[in-house]
């Protein structure tokens, strides 16, 4: 049952069961869509960007497994006051972390470093990384909602 | 010249044949032994995550008893060469054998004549081929296909397909709260608009079974022609394509024991023989110039090019494990253990079963609690236990249900009560993780 903790952490669960900066976002500039077909995910997120690019507030809607929600619960606590470069660079070291492509201990990621127990659980790689899929697709205003089909790519 | 062959040559009585299975099995084997029974397969002998492994994935895939593994093996070693058109020892050889397993599954699912007997991919090809060949050769603008709430994708989508292009409409017999059809409306769905009924025999997402005799019998007195997926229903229960009297019934060989990439298409001869061809190629031909190209009769009109040989073998060899042990018998088997997993499955605390039929199948559907199936899914593979969590290629039962995924438990001849005591194991150790 060790193992199931490493990916199941207690912060996990926390975050699962009570999802932070969950609901609707008045007057959002930014907005996507992501779906995991795989297993039911859905994530609707909004961010409210200002004029020198930072994330003024982000909210997101959904269901799903708990990975998926607790990582889109995770992500928006991370990036509230980060810029728009902040971001983006923390998308690319999260996809690092979960698909474990490097072995060094990723810098730069604080609580979000949780996550590295998706690596052992390949299944379980798009659940982590569908909101930050979202989140790049919000950023770039991609007009189509993402699909974790779609070629997200897990790393392998 | 169907009719005839059927009035002169009777279809074999199923109580001769269910006879003939009995004393076999009293003569060799014995009461059915699942331990024996596992044994044949070596699969479950793996450990996964460094515990043995309890496969609940069946509807899935089915795991190979030994017998049809050496087959394919001993195929590749000792009997391979191209069927049909060679004057070899070898090729001859192949062409019997191929051409052999033919008429095994003509005597399996008791079609009159193993003309009407396709190899295909599999179930999804099956039904592609009719929809395309069938379907694109007789629906007109204004003519309705009907399927079910329950279907498979593949039983779906085909026909979006086909009706899209011809304009034809597709209608869908609703299911009721315990997953069986709800046919309160039957009559106005099958009218005499009615061309195509395509309905599974046993859901794969509920584990209902149908009642397609009752439902072809309705079907025919509309004028209307019935598809059956078969793919969950023949390694269940005795399937008699006569008996039912369906115009066409689709299987996969990998959920009956078999190899992955041969299935089966039955139809009625006269059916197949106007049929268009579905692929053009190198063997479902008579003649090729170019100015005219000459097709065979069914069946081979709908085999082009070269066949999966190796799984048509293995297959007839997977009919031949599941024949001498009696589907009757596997069917008792599984009655007992559907029975116990339902029970114990009930005293879950926050567990739903979804898919509540009085006549099931082999299927085991349910949601814990807020606890989402695919997180259940990776608790259960780290104690060994595999089912699968999702849609099941059945979105519409979801949606019908208001749910996204459904975490599914699904059984076959090898599976023992244990397997089910290791998944409500499995399922506490969920809910304690979870709080």
């Amino acid at each position: 049952m060790s193992d199931l903790r490493d990916l199941y952490q207690e912060v996990i669960l926390d975050h699962q069961r009570h999802p932070h900066n969950f609901g609707d976002l008045e007057s959002p500039n930014r907005h996507a869509d992501g779906f995991n077909p795989l297993c039911g995910d859905r994530i609707s997120l909004n961010l409210k960007v200002d004029a020198q690019g930072k994330i003024e507030d982000i909210k997101f809607k959904g269901s799903g497994c708990a990975i998926s929600k607790a990582s889109a619960s995770m992500m928006t606590d991370a990036l509230k006051g980060k810029s728009t470069q902040e971001a983006e660079t923390m998308f690319h070291l999260f996809h690092h972390l979960v698909t474990g492509q490097d072995d060094a201990t990723i810098e730069g990621l604080g609580k979000l470093k949780v996550f590295a127990g998706v690596r052992d659980y390949p299944a379980r790689v798009k659940c982590a990384s569908l909101a930050w899929h979202t989140l790049d697709a919000a950023l770039h205003e991609k007009k189509e909602p993402i699909s974790t089909d779609d070629g997200m790519g897990s790393g392998e | 010249m169907k009719t005839k062959t059927r009035r002169q040559n009777p279809p074999r009585r199923r109580e001769d044949a269910k006879k003939d299975k009995t004393e076999i099995i009293s003569k060799t084997s014995g009461p059915f032994n699942v331990m024996k029974i596992r044994k044949d397969f070596p699969v479950l002998k793996l450990k996964v995550h460094g515990k043995p492994l309890v496969y609940l994935d069946n509807a899935a895939t089915t795991q190979k008893p030994l017998a049809v593994i050496e087959t394919l093996d001993n195929y590749y070693r000792k009997q391979n060469a191209n069927i049909h058109r060679g004057v070899h020892f070898l090729s001859e050889q192949a062409t019997q054998v191929y051409e052999g397993v033919r008429t095994k599954v003509q005597k399996f699912i008791n079609a009159a004549d193993s003309k009407e007997i396709i190899f295909t991919q599999g179930t999804t090809e099956g039904i592609n081929l009719v929809a395309q060949t069938w379907g694109r050769a007789n629906l007109k603008p204004g003519d309705e296909v009907l399927i079910t709430g329950m279907e498979h994708h593949s039983n779906i989508v085909p026909w979006q397909m086909v009706c899209d292009e011809k304009g034809a409409k597709l209608k869908v017999i609703p299911i009721t709260d315990e997953g069986d059809l709800d046919l309160k409306n039957i009559s106005d769905l099958l009218n005499p608009k009615t061309k195509m009924l395509a309905l599974t025999q046993v859901s794969n997402a509920l584990g209902t079974i149908n009642p397609v005799a009752e439902l072809i019998r309705l079907a025919h007195e509309k004028g209307a022609k019935v598809l059956v997926d078969g793919a969950q229903a023949v390694l269940h229960m005795t399937v008699d394509v006569q008996a039912l009297d369906c115009d066409f019934y689709a299987f996969s060989g990998h959920k009956l024991y078999g190899p992955t990439g041969i299935g089966v298409l039955y139809g009625k001869y006269a059916l197949l023989d106007a049929m268009p061809p579905y692929q053009g190629g190198g063997d479902m031909i008579a003649s090729v110039t170019f100015e005219k190209t000459l097709y065979k009769k069914p069946p081979h009109k709908f085999e082009a090019g070269t066949p999966a040989i190796a799984e048509v073998i293995g297959l007839g060899t997977a009919l031949d494990y599941v024949s001498h042990i009696g589907l009757s018998v596997i069917a008792a088997h599984e009655e007992t253990l559907l029975a116990y997993g339902t029970k114990v499955l009930k005293q879950v605390p926050g567990l739903t079963l979804i898919g509540t039929s009085a006549h099931k199948a082999g299927v085991l559907s349910f949601t814990l609690g807020e606890i989402h199936p695919h997180d259940l899914g990776t608790i259960l593979d780290q104690g060994g236990v595999a089912i699968r969590a999702g849609h099941h290629c059945a979105q519409p039962v979801m949606d019908r249900y208001g749910i996204s995924a459904t975490a599914r438990a699904s059984l076959a001849l090898y599976n023992t009560t244990q397997d089910l005591d290791a998944l409500v194991i499995g399922l506490h150790k969920a809910l304690e993780l979870f709080g």
